[in-house]
Order: structure tokens, then sequence, then C-alpha cells
């Protein structure tokens, strides 16, 4: 099975570089990048039916969205592997790593299997799921970190419930050391950050909501990069959304520690003004920031201390989050929009696309040790082919989604998504 | 002069104007409910729902009160014991009374914003009686009135508001209120019962109360509730009364014909000293009770007015 795309803006996160050029696709691998918008290759090598003109489009590697929540087992209604491999696939994400905060959560190689076939069997882009740290998430025993890597686990998370008891995590990170596995934590001091929904400061004094210091994600940081420089452990931060937060940071890269760290595209696009009136569908977890902290991570960003993006897509449904702000459960989707959102960082000149790809591909593949990621010779041909300027107002009622908890409902933006492929095959084709 | 809104939500919508409007219209009605016979008809043929899912007894006095003297049906529905209790959500209890066509819903809400969300779902003009910590939009008004009467402006005043900003409602509605009537605002507590972002709001923040009592024209004391008082906000109530209770040694720092307020309901000997609450020379606590029941009374006609008008543009009475 081959495939041509010719006339393409090769977006390359490796090289840094944009050029137009062709790729060739052979047997789900990339069998060679050309320099040349339209090689000369025979219909004997590739038919006409396998050849896209891109007509100058951009063409990168697919997205590796770490810390999906796909809500099986225990909430189908919300979004099945099925509902969110389409909404991968509309969004570019060939990638979906998945978080364990389901009901009951991911912490027993049993349920991992269960989740592996369902995964397999209903979506059309590569699933890889992270496992539950501790037990139950429950903060007190580790979980067979062994057998669950044998089983596919990826990275091990409790998620957004961090673990308290400073023993049980230096135990279970230096169990995870020993196995080399990926241990993802949720940089909060738990007891400052209980009950908050927005970030302290004018705003929150103004609607009068709970909320928590900025610095209780610096304080969170601080604790865990102490552990791994105890434990060994590799170590990545799922969200890094405060300017005290990066001088942590950045030290802890500087002293040599395996450590990275991710920002979703709701801190890098929005502040905590955009939730105005109560709107719940901009209530995340942690809080929407200042602008002078959104311009902080985007500026990290570019310059790749913050390593990762993600778009934490959490799915909720109209009544968790049809309540009063405080009730309301936290999360948006996210795997169908991050592509067009993130467009607006492009469009302002903050990130060029070969920055934006290295956070949205190569580095968190590299992160787990995936092949993907690059648009090089021999890498797997995951790829997105998107227009960058395309205009379009987003309806969250078209999303493929089952929940419909996009903050962008009605937002204008510019970015379209016109084809992804998995392994060389085509998953979604924009009509 | 106009008044232009649908609801009242909070002070942060109002214009100076229409404050100015309210609280014409509120001491008309202050003087009226001083003579023999008070009522009126201006909300006869009117439903007026009183929903309070947190308690309170002077508040929905108060509200039930306005309403029975403007000449509404009045009805108090206590959701502490109702299907709320049973799971049902606040839009579901929303749509549910709204099927029963009332006028004017007053509601209070332990959460910041609940009071926004209902009225997005119901055709009847809605009334904040509190929401969470955000704002309690007639109380302000209640003590604006009762500074005016007093002070024969709202203008040009310095005025100290004193104890647990942070979990006070009242506080953020007379922060607004006051500054939009281009008043000084000095706010005096502990900094552990101050929110963060305060200085933004164009006000002043003291922690030595003498120091921000100095001069004064008007010194609002809030209540400090029960839960907060042991260890988690404040060392205890004696320290606290020893810091920031109002006393008269501590009044002598303000200007000599300061007037003194509370909201209600007062805990004596806490925040306040029980002798100086009692001192109609200086405290006004029971004028603010009076005004709160004209001032309601005004709210709800302002409202109503606006209420029949747009029905008489939308005899089909869709939301709008």
């Amino acid at each position: 099975m081959t495939r041509l795309i010719t006339h393409a803006r090769l977006i390359d996160p490796e090289a840094g570089t944009e050029t137009l050029g062709a790729v060739l696709v052979r047997n789900g691998v990339i069998a060679e990048v050309f320099d040349h918008p339209d090689p000369q290759i025979g219909t004997d090598t590739v038919p006409q039916d396998a050849r896209r003109d891109a007509g100058g489009k951009c063409l990168a590697p697919g997205i590796v969205d770490i810390g999906v929540k796909i809500c099986e087992p225990g909430e189908r209604h919300k979004e099945s592997y099925g509902s969110a491999g389409q909404a991968a696939a509309a969004g570019g994400v060939t990638t979906i790593v998945t978080r364990p905060d389901t009901t009951p959560a991911i912490d027993t190689p049993e349920t991992l299997e269960f989740v592996r076939r369902r995964a397999n069997e209903a979506a059309p882009v590569h699933v890889l799921p992270m496992a539950a740290l501790t037990k139950g998430r429950d903060g007190h025993e580790m979980t067979e970190i062994g057998f669950l890597m044998d089983a596919g686990a990826v990275a091990f998370t409790d998620c957004d419930r961090v673990v308290q008891n400073t023993k049980v995590l230096s135990r279970a990170m230096t169990y995870a050391r020993a196995l080399g596995a990926l241990v993802v934590g949720h940089p909060q001091e738990p007891n400052l950050s209980a009950g908050a929904a927005t970030t302290s400061g004018k705003f929150a004094s103004l609607r009068g909501l709970p909320a928590v210091s900025p610095m209780a994600e610096r304080m969170g940081l601080d604790r865990e990069i102490a552990l791994v420089e105890m434990t060994g452990a590799r170590y990545h931060a799922d969200q890094i959304t405060t300017t005290r937060a990066l001088p942590a940071l950045a030290r802890a890269k500087r002293n040599g520690f395996d450590v990275t760290a991710g920002v979703s595209m709701h801190h890098l696009t929005l502040n905590e003004f955009d939730v105005a009136d109560y709107r719940t569908f901009f209530k995340v977890k942690p809080p929407l920031r200042s602008e002078d902290d959104r311009q902080a991570v985007v500026e990290a960003v570019k310059t790749g201390l913050i390593d990762v993006i993600g778009s934490f897509h959490t799915p909720q449904d109209e009544e968790s989050k049809r309540l009063p702000f405080e009730e309301a459960a936290s999360g948006a989707v996210g795997l169908e929009t991050m592509l067009p959102v993130l467009m607006r960082l492009y469009h302002s000149s903050d990130l060029d696309l070969p920055t934006l790809f290295r956070a949205l591909s190569l580095n968190p593949a590299k992160r787990l040790g995936l092949d993907c990621g690059r648009l090089a010779k021999g890498a797997p041909a995951d790829l997105v082919l998107f227009d960058p300027d395309k205009p379009v107002i987003l309806d969250r009622f078209k999303l493929m989604s089952k929940s419909k908890n996009t903050p962008f409902d009605g937002a204008r933006l510019q970015g379209k998504v016109l084809e992804t492929f998995v392994s060389g095959t085509s998953v979604y084709r924009s009509t | 002069m106009r008044f232009d809104q649908r609801h009242l939500l909070g002070i942060e919508p109002l214009r100076p104007d229409e404050i100015t409007t309210l609280l014409d219209l509120s001491d008309q009605y202050a003087d009226r409910n001083r003579k023999r016979s008070p009522s009126t008809d201006v909300l006869a043929g009117m439903t007026q729902i009183n929903m309070f899912f947190e308690n309170s007894t002077r508040t929905q006095a108060s509200f039930e009160l306005a309403g029975k003297r403007l000449g509404a049906d009045v009805m108090n529905m206590a959701m502490q014991a109702s299907s709320v209790k049973k799971g049902e959500t606040l839009i579901d209890t929303a749509l549910t009374l709204n099927a029963m066509r009332p006028d004017l819903l007053v509601v209070r809400h332990p959460h910041a914003g609940a009071v926004d969300l209902l009225s997005q779902k119901v055709n009847c003009a809605v009334l904040n009686a509190g929401d969470g910590k955000h704002e309690h939009p007639t109380q302000a008004l209640l003590d604006a009135l009762t500074i005016r009467r007093e002070k024969g402006r709202l203008h040009r005043l310095s005025i100290a508001i004193c104890g647990d900003i942070a979990h006070s409602r009242v506080a953020r509605s007379n922060i607004l209120l006051l500054g939009k009537m281009e008043n000084r605002v000095r706010l005096i507590g502990p900094p552990t019962l101050m929110p963060s972002g305060i200085e933004e709001f164009g006000v002043e923040v003291f922690d030595d109360m003498r120091e921000g009592l100095k001069d004064v024209d008007v010194v609002m004391m809030l209540r400090l509730q029960k839960e907060r008082m042991d260890g988690g906000f404040i060392p205890s109530e004696r320290e606290y009364y020893h810091r920031y209770g109002l006393d008269s040694e501590k009044l002598g720092h303000a200007k000599e014909d300061a007037i003194v307020m509370h909201p209600g309901p007062m805990n004596r000997g806490v925040e306040i000293d029980g002798t100086l609450a009692d001192d109609i020379n200086r405290s006004v606590i029971q004028e603010q009770v009076e005004m709160g029941v004209a001032v309601r009374m005004a709210t709800m006609d302002l409202l109503a007015q606006n209420l029949r008008e747009r029905r008489t543009q939308h005899p089909e009475g869709v939301l709008v």
C-alpha cells in the first residue's frame, strides 16, 4: 500500500523547518521525503488514486496527545473509545495517551487489558494507556507497576489526585525508577488547592469564588522535583501553568534530572477573565490563570522549557456543567479543537509551526519512547494535513465527541484539518 | 433617570444614575412606610416567590413584607426541605417554578453565580438576595439609603468597612456601590480575612483599625461568623475583639459625627460593643432594617414596571 502526497508545506519539528516538498508512504511508514513538491514517480509505483495534491497546505507529524480522558469504563455516555477516536482523527491526533481516572480507575492489568481491547476495536487512531500510580488513585499503596507495564501501560499517574503522602510517593517513584517507568505528576499543593474553582486575585474576589494561589503549583512541583532528585525516577509534570513554577522547572532541567513538563491548550489560549459570568465550560483544572501567566507559558513552550502541549480532553455531560460554578465539573473537550485553537498562537506570531509540532508531536513521542512524531524517512506514517489559514466558526454540536463541553463554542478560529493518516491509512478526510 | 434592568443580580451591572433612581424611589417608600396605612397596590395581581436555599430570617421577612405592602401575592419556599434534598438540580427547580408563572423571584443561594444561572432560565424578574460570597445588592442599597438620609449625600464620603471582608457578599456589593458613587472606601481587617487582589478595586486596605478609622464619616461593621473564629482565620474571639471589635475608644478616631452600621445579626462583644450598638446617637442599625423594606419595595416596583413593559412587547411570553 503506497501513497504520495505532493505540493505540501512540510512541517519538520526535528529540523525546525518548513519546506515545500512531498512525502511517499509505503507499508505504513514514511518511505521517502522529497524536497521537490512534485517528484517524478510513475503511476506504476504509485497509482493515480493513491496520490494527493496538498495544494501548498501543511503536512506535519500527527499529534501525540498525553492525558486524554475517555470515560470507559464507567461513564460511556460521556465518551467512548469510538467517539473519542473519531474526534481525535478529526483533530489530527494520531496517538491518544489515555488517563486512568475512570470509574473504576485503571489500576490493575485486568482493567488495562479491557481498555486496550476496547480501544483497538473502536478507535481509528493509536491508543496507549497510562495506568494509576496508586491503587484506586487513593494515594496509599502503589499499583502493580511491573505487570501494568507488561500489559502496555506507557506511564503512571494518579491524575489530578495528588499523592498526598510523600512517603508513599517516594516509594512508588523509587520502584518505578527500577523499571524505567515514567511517572506523571500533577503539581499542586493539595491542601491549598482543595475546593478551589479559580486562581486567587481580582477576578476571583470580584466573583466571590473559592480560589487557589498560583503558588500552590510551584509548591507541588518543588516537592516532586525533590523526590526526583531523591529517587532518580523519570518524571513528567502534566501541566505547568504559572510563571512562578517555571524557574523550578528550569533549575531541575539544568541539574540534569530526567524531568519534562506539559501544558494544556487552554492555558495557552485563555485566561481567568474568560470565565466572565460564571461560564462553567471555562472551568478547568488547574483553573485558568492570569494573562501574565498565559504569556509566560507560551514563551516557555517557545524556548522548549515546557516540552509538551496536550488537550487534556475531559468530556463532561451537560448536567455536570449546568450547575453553579463551584459545583460544576472541571474539564473541557479538546481532541478536535486543539489544532485550530493553537493556530491562534501561530497567527499572533507567538509560535511558529515547527515549534508547535515539536510540542504536539515530537516531544511527547520521544518522552514515551515512541518512534512517531517525526517527518523523516522510516518514521511511522502518522500524519496530519491541515490548512492553517482556513476560517472556521466552531459549533460545539458538530463535534464528534459525545460530550460538547468546549469553551470555544462560537469562536472564530483559523485552521482546519483536511486529512489525517494513521500508519499510512486515511482515517479522516474533511468534506 | 431610568432603570433599565430586567433583574437585580448585583450592584456590578448598575449605572450610577440607576442607583440614584432606585434610592429616590426608596426614599418615597421609606416616608410612606411611616404613615398609618403604607400599603399600595402597585404589585396587585403579581406573584412573588421567595426561594431561600440558605437560612435567613431578616432578609426573607423584609422581602415578604415589602411584597405584601405592594399588594403582591407572596409565597415562601423553604428550599432546605424541598426537592433540592432529593437531588433536583437548580435548573430543574427553576424550570418547575417558571412553569408556575411567577412575576418576581427572590433567591438566596450558598454558591456564587447561582442566582445568575437561575435567571437565565426563567421569564420573570429575579432578585438576588445573596449568592455565596458574591453579591447582596439590596443590602448595599439599603446601606446607601441609610447613609444618604443620615449624611445628606452619597458622594465624597469616607467610609470604613471592617471585619471579615473575604467571606462577605455585603462587603463586595458595598465596595462596588460606594465606589460607583465616588466615595473613599477603606477596608479594615486581619489579612487572613482580606480577599486577594482587593487593592485593585480602588480601595485602601488597613490592618490597624485605629489608623483605618481615622476621620471616616461612616463605620460599617461586618458579622464574623462563628465557624471562622477558632484558629482558622483568627486566633480567638477575644483577640479579634481586642484588635478589631468596635468600641467607643476606637470609634473616637473617626469623625465626631460618624455613624455606625451593621448588617445584622450582630455578635455583641465580638465585632461590636453592645452599648455602642444601642447608642441612638451613633448607631443607625435599626434604621438600616427599616430602609431595607423601602429599598426592596422600590426595587420590586421598578422591576415589575420593566416586566410589564416587556410583556406588552412580547405577549407570547417567550424568554427574552
